[in-house]
């Protein structure tokens, strides 16, 4: 498959850029942060979205959605990087979706998938317990009792943990923390009794939450696959997580770019354009490079992961690693080349500088994937 | 779709049963890549064999037009050839400036009679080529080259002297740059041309260089004769075929890195320094080096086919083998650093049985070359600040 979009991607680019351009420039995410909002999103926006068949984007035909793939969730995604603007798409429209779609009975696909693609329903992913992204570290348990479990333990960083209307779980059912057996994925309701949830407000403004569960019971129907064997599962579902937080970071990073190479050519010192300055140019030379290496490497795992969904794990840890990577130099360059501008709150570049530092430790950093790559490489 | 399939096997098939396992490994020795050229000797038999099979397949070059000898494959076939040789490790069987550098230009700005001429010799490999640019007070700043062609009858009469001309020594014939115009804006007044090394007034003389080994020279033109037809495009508008002809150099010299790859740098690694119980490098920061820069390295590879795929799709922009240049240079240079810290004291020995000559040694000294030749990485970056990013000129 050549490493370029094909026309119906493009059109589809071009849609989802007017709609986030118009609707939800960098404004709209200032605009949420300084009233504390207490959703973190705009729902008539998301409704906007579900009418687009953004919402159901990644949701089979069968229950309403429009059965697209990975590069397409990516186009979205790097166009939701581009203004910063927060919505459900990556916890719901991509993570749950990809969960039910993929480890799903008939009854949990028709339960929730539907109400995904209408853009009702809100569900999120809970995954990490400590600070950084360890998902085989996972030591929540999950004990059997009666034909269903207990749940206890502690999730962090769960991504619209604080709007979910469904939550999805991993949990130990068997095996020690480090172990790759014995996980196992539930299906949540947060009202249950023994959850307590508590919104955690992030550097981005942007939605996380953290979660305890104190003796949650979850009925046999709440197993998401098989119990013990959800690793493989629950793999499948953060590389495509880590393959669109890539174009997140790849669209965040153009976009600070474009407007840095923009201030390059205005602003004036010494009786110049700093544009002029050679220093100048060659670091935004580099850095156009990085970008555009960035781009093949997430094109290219989105695309691995339509076709070969087993073999993309190298492909996703590398654009993980990169986008991670470019996304940190983007817009620490960005505020550097704007000077003070850059540096105040009025301006929005901070808010780019902030959202590249979350996206980065989302579903692992670049020192996490090139670990990965070592470990594939066996060295 | 069903016609690449057949041609994906047929390939495989062809290349199983022709190309020597000799053939399937890494080249690791300086005699290891064929040249070709008047002089040319085969190093061993199964690279004479291998040449010769595929040479005559036409797929020295294979996306060359079959009347210069060429394999007349299309895009994607050629795309299919690269990667079923790359899956059985099979070495370039011919590789040479004519094909990488001065094709392209006879291709675009050559006359029929030129392109008769030149082209079926170099799919052939009889004839090797080098490129006469680089002047003592030209390099970086090219378009001050002083070498002066005048006009005597039919032909130029030229004097000069050109520096960094790689393998001039070994070379049949020269593409070269010089100065047909001296009152004309510098670069108004440059043409192209091509001539025999033998001519009378040609010599050369190698320089050493920090590796021990010399792949450049000086070249001296005195008084050397050569006809006005032996000029590729138009007389004093050489500097477009010179720039045109820079881009496969740097598409070229950007792949390099990728070509010069044997085992992956972390198993190398492994090898010399050795691991811990849990498989990991007995070195943590050089693990966590070689693991930045193999997804670097990965991610060169990556834009690399998608360079190919964007031309396809006319979308590639003309500078971008300036960045690719400049990115797979500097990268190369990151890989010999790092195999020059994993060997330790292994890879500094210059001259031992077991280092084969000091084959790593030599080879990091002269990645150092990678990103001054064909342009420095600084030039690059101004030429992708001016013509991709479009900023102010100063």
């Amino acid at each position: 498959m050549a490493l370029v979009l094909n026309e119906e991607q493009s059109m589809l680019r071009d849609s989802a850029r007017g709609l986030i351009g118009t609707k939800a420039p960098v404004s709209h995410l200032r605009q949420l942060r300084d009233s504390k909002d207490p959703t973190g999103f705009s729902r008539e926006l998301w409704g906007t979205f579900a009418e687009m068949g953004f919402s159901g984007l990644l949701v089979p035909e069968e229950f309403g959605g429009t059965g697209l793939g990975c590069v397409e969730a990516g186009i979205i995604m790097e166009e939701i990087g581009r203004t910063l603007m927060p919505s459900p798409f990556l916890s719901t429209a991509v993570l749950a979706t990809l969960a039910l779609s993929r480890g799903g009975t008939a009854a949990q696909k028709s339960e929730y998938l539907t109400g995904i693609a209408k853009g009702g329903l809100i569900a999120a992913l809970a995954v990490d317990e400590g600070a950084k992204h360890r998902p085989l570290q996972t030591a929540m348990q999950a004990t059997r009792s009666g034909n269903g479990f207990k749940l206890s333990g502690a999730k962090g960083f769960v991504i619209d943990g604080h709007v979910a209307d469904l939550l999805i779980v991993a949990a130990r059912t068997s095996g020690s923390p480090g172990e790759a057996g014995g996980l196992t994925l539930f299906l949540v309701n947060p009202k249950s009794k023994g959850i307590a949830v508590e919104r955690t407000a992030m550097v981005d403004a942007h939605n996380a939450a953290r979660i305890v569960f104190d003796d949650v019971d979850v009925t046999a129907d709440g197993v998401l696959g098989e119990v013990d064997q959800g690793g493989v599962l629950l793999e499948g579902i953060l590389n495509v997580g880590r393959g669109v937080v890539a174009s997140e970071l790849l669209g965040a990073s153009e976009e600070v770019f474009g407007r840095t190479v923009t201030y390059l050519k205005e602003r004036k010192q010494f009786g110049k354009l700093i544009g002029e300055f050679q220093a100048l140019q060659h670091r935004a030379a580099h850095l156009y490079c990085e970008i555009e290496l960035t781009r093949a490497t997430v094109l290219k795992a989105l695309q691995l992961l339509d076709e070969n969904f087993e073999a993309a794990g190298p492909a996703v840890a590398v654009a993980k690693a990169k986008a991670g990577t470019t996304g940190t130099l983007a817009v620490q360059e960005a505020v550097q080349m704007h000077g003070g501008m850059g540096m105040t709150d009025q301006f929005d570049i901070g808010f780019f500088m902030k959202r590249a530092r979350v996206c980065q430790e989302l579903f692992g950093d670049s020192n996490f994937h090139a670990d990965q790559l070592a470990r594939l490489r066996k060295y | 779709m069903a016609d690449l399939d057949q041609f994906r096997k047929d390939t495989r098939a062809w290349l199983e049963a022709n190309c020597p396992p000799e053939m399937r490994k890494p080249m690791t020795k300086e005699e290891d890549t064929f040249w070709g050229g008047r002089n040319a000797t085969f190093s061993s038999e199964p690279q004479r064999i291998w040449f010769e099979r595929m040479r005559d397949k036409g797929w020295t070059v294979p996306h060359w037009p079959k009347e210069y000898g060429g394999g007349g494959l299309d895009g994607e076939e050629a795309k299919i050839l690269r990667q079923e040789m790359a899956a059985i490790s099979a070495r370039l069987p011919l590789v040479s400036f004519g094909i990488s550098m001065l094709g392209p230009a006879l291709l675009k700005y050559g006359t029929d009679a030129q392109k008769r001429e030149h082209l079926p010799k170099i799919t052939a490999g009889s004839i090797r080529w080098c490129q006469g640019y680089s002047e003592p007070n030209a390099g970086s700043d090219l378009a001050s080259l002083q070498t002066r062609a005048e006009v005597n009858g039919d032909d130029f009469i030229i004097n000069g002297q050109k520096i960094w001309t790689s393998y001039a020594n070994f070379a049949d014939w020269i593409f070269c740059l010089v100065r047909t115009d001296s009152t004309a804006k510098k670069h108004d007044g440059i043409s192209f041309i091509l001539f025999d090394m033998t001519s009378p007034g040609v010599s050369t003389k190698p320089i050493l260089l920090i590796s021990g080994k010399s792949p450049f020279c000086e070249t001296f033109f005195d008084n050397v004769r050569v006809p006005q037809s032996h000029v590729l495009g138009q007389v004093n508008r050489g500097w477009d075929v010179a720039k045109y002809l820079l881009q496969h150099e740097r598409a070229m010299i950007s792949g390099m890195g990728e070509r010069g790859v044997g085992r992956p740098l972390g198993q190398v690694a492994a090898d010399s320094i050795g691991t811990d119980d849990h498989g990991h490098l007995d070195d943590p920061v050089l693990r966590g080096q070689i693991a930045t820069f193999e997804i670097d390295e990965a991610a060169l590879a990556c834009a690399a086919e998608r360079a190919v795929d964007l031309a396809k799709a006319g979308q590639a922009h003309p500078a971008f083998s300036s960045a690719m240049k400049y990115y797979g240079t500097e990268l190369n240079k990151r890989r010999y650093e790092i195999l020059m810290s994993a060997g330790g004291s292994d890879a500094l020995e210059w001259e031992s049985e077991r280092s084969k000559d000091g084959a790593r040694a030599r080879a990091w000294l002269r990645t150092k070359a990678n990103s001054i030749e064909g342009g420095t990485s600084e030039v690059m970056l101004g030429i992708v600040a001016k013509r991709i990013l479009d900023l102010p000129g100063a």
